[in-house]
């Protein structure tokens, strides 16, 4: 049998550092990460250990002769290695378990409170008052300050999804009907990413979300950019775009507060051109690329609920795009 | 035979030439192909163009980039010359009003990391 050798270990080396910094289990940016990730290498090195010992014991009772066998091979033996052993760990380790995932962060202390709602195939993203009513709404992208507790409300427009951020918190079903709560704390300042961890349909690989983790001061200044309207363009070509995007009846389903778009079946578009990525994470966020999603859609991401718009002229296409690129 | 050799050699010498007028127009220097087809990646070129060599690049809004090194024109506008290429893909509206592809924020070194890319596309 030919040994693992070299190559073997490098491929797994690759394969687990694979996710790279923003979407690790294994790099946590917050308490309830942390937590996690302890809880992983804990039972990933006790099991490791108790797999060699194991092995050990296998290979001396095949090969290791009478004395061996006289030694260990006694009913006490068994009894001790086999029942005692197995049940103290686990019984060690369960309680370890428990304590490391208990949701001990102070809840109370949370001041910003996040409804989130899972929808096929994007997140939609509302920041609430102490008293729970939205403030502002975006979509894809959650920016947090660090060191502070943020409760988050999970909810689902559909079917069920999970929200999962590896590096901060999740896994936690989003089920239609219910309101689960997560309460997490990030420690350093970042773009952490995001995704679906409960196959919820066609483009259940495609729905990602961003969290930023910024200065207290950056995120006021976040939060009050976002609760402002959408002001009217002054640029002429930026105005046309405006009135295209009226015109083709975006607004039927998307949301530009401060015009006539109204429309809360698709993603708030209020400030789109401030996120880092369009499409649920799909698509960097640049005139070009806002244009090829409009126009091909269903081609990029098919079965997401937004049918391609191939009907515009080139420069009707890039106008509209432009003016979504404008939206900060 | 005479006749023979001499066709198989005129056509090698046309073939030839073309090849060396191509490569010419084509030339960067100091232009980085590898970074290129990187940045094309980050910036989404493929939510609109079919790209060999990138990943998830089949975008059906565009024309395909599929051996562009060999197309005679850019956008059917200009033709394909290195200078004439990285200047239509930082404002590509000011050479075509009519395009849906609009500029894109890149420096001149990233533009000609990008063009000695798409001139490996052959």
């Amino acid at each position: 049998m030919r040994r693992p050798g070299a190559a073997a270990i490098l491929l797994l080396t690759l394969a687990l550092s694979g996710c790279g910094e923003r979407q690790s289990a294994l790099r946590p940016g917050g308490a309830v990460a942390e937590a996690q990730a302890s809880l992983t290498y804990v039972m990933v090195v006790g099991g490791a250990l108790i797999l060699a010992l194991v092995c050990a014991l296998t290979l001396f009772a095949v090969f290791g002769g009478d004395r061996w066998r006289r030694r260990y091979g006694r009913e006490s033996f068994v009894v001790a290695g086999g029942l005692v052993f197995p049940t103290l760990v686990l019984a060690a380790l369960l309680v370890y378990g428990l304590l490391q995932t208990r949701d001990d962060i102070d809840r109370d202390g949370a001041r910003i409170r996040i409804e989130v709602v899972g929808e096929q195939f994007w997140w939609r993203i509302r920041y609430l008052d102490p008293d729970g009513r939205p403030i502002l709404e975006t979509a894809n992208e959650i920016v947090i300050p660090v060191a502070q507790t943020i409760a988050l409300s999970l909810k689902s427009a559909d079917v069920i999804h999970s929200f999962w951020v590896p590096n901060l918190a999740g896994k936690i079903d989003m089920i239609p009907g219910r309101v689960n709560d997560l309460h997490m704390r990030a420690d350093r300042v970042g773009i952490f990413r995001g995704q679906c961890a409960e196959y919820c349909g066609a483009q259940h690989a495609r729905m990602a979300f961003y969290v930023r983790t910024v200065e207290a001061e950056e995120f006021d200044r976040w939060r009050k950019a976002q609760t402002r309207p959408a002001e009217e363009p002054e640029n002429p070509s930026l105005k046309r775009g405006a009135a295209l995007f009226v015109a083709a009846g975006c607004g039927a389903c998307h949301a530009i507060r401060g015009t006539s778009s109204q429309g809360s079946v698709g993603p708030d578009l209020t400030h789109v051109g401030a996120r880092a990525t369009i499409a649920a994470g799909l698509l960097p966020n640049n005139a070009g690329a806002l244009a090829g999603w409009i126009a091909s859609s269903q081609h990029l991401k098919p079965g997401n609920r937004m049918p391609s718009f191939a009907v515009f002229s080139g420069v009707e296409l890039r106008l509209i795009a432009e003016y979504l690129q404008s939206l900060k | 035979m005479r006749e023979a050799l001499s066709i198989v050699l005129v056509s090698t010498l046309l073939f030839a030439c073309d090849g060396d007028r191509e490569a010419a127009s084509h030339l960067i220097p100091d232009a980085d192909a590898e970074r290129g087809g990187r940045l094309i990646a980050m910036a989404g070129c493929g939510a609109c163009h079919e790209i060999p060599g990138i990943v998830a690049a089949r975008g059906i809004v565009g024309p395909s980039l599929r051996t562009f090194a060999r197309r005679v024109t850019i956008g059917g506008v200009l033709a394909n010359r290195a200078g004439n290429l990285m200047d239509w893909i930082r404002d590509a509206p000011r050479i075509a009003p009519g395009t849906a592809m609009p500029a894109f924020d890149f420096n001149e070194r990233e533009a000609a990391d990008i063009a000695a890319y798409l001139y490996t596309l052959r």
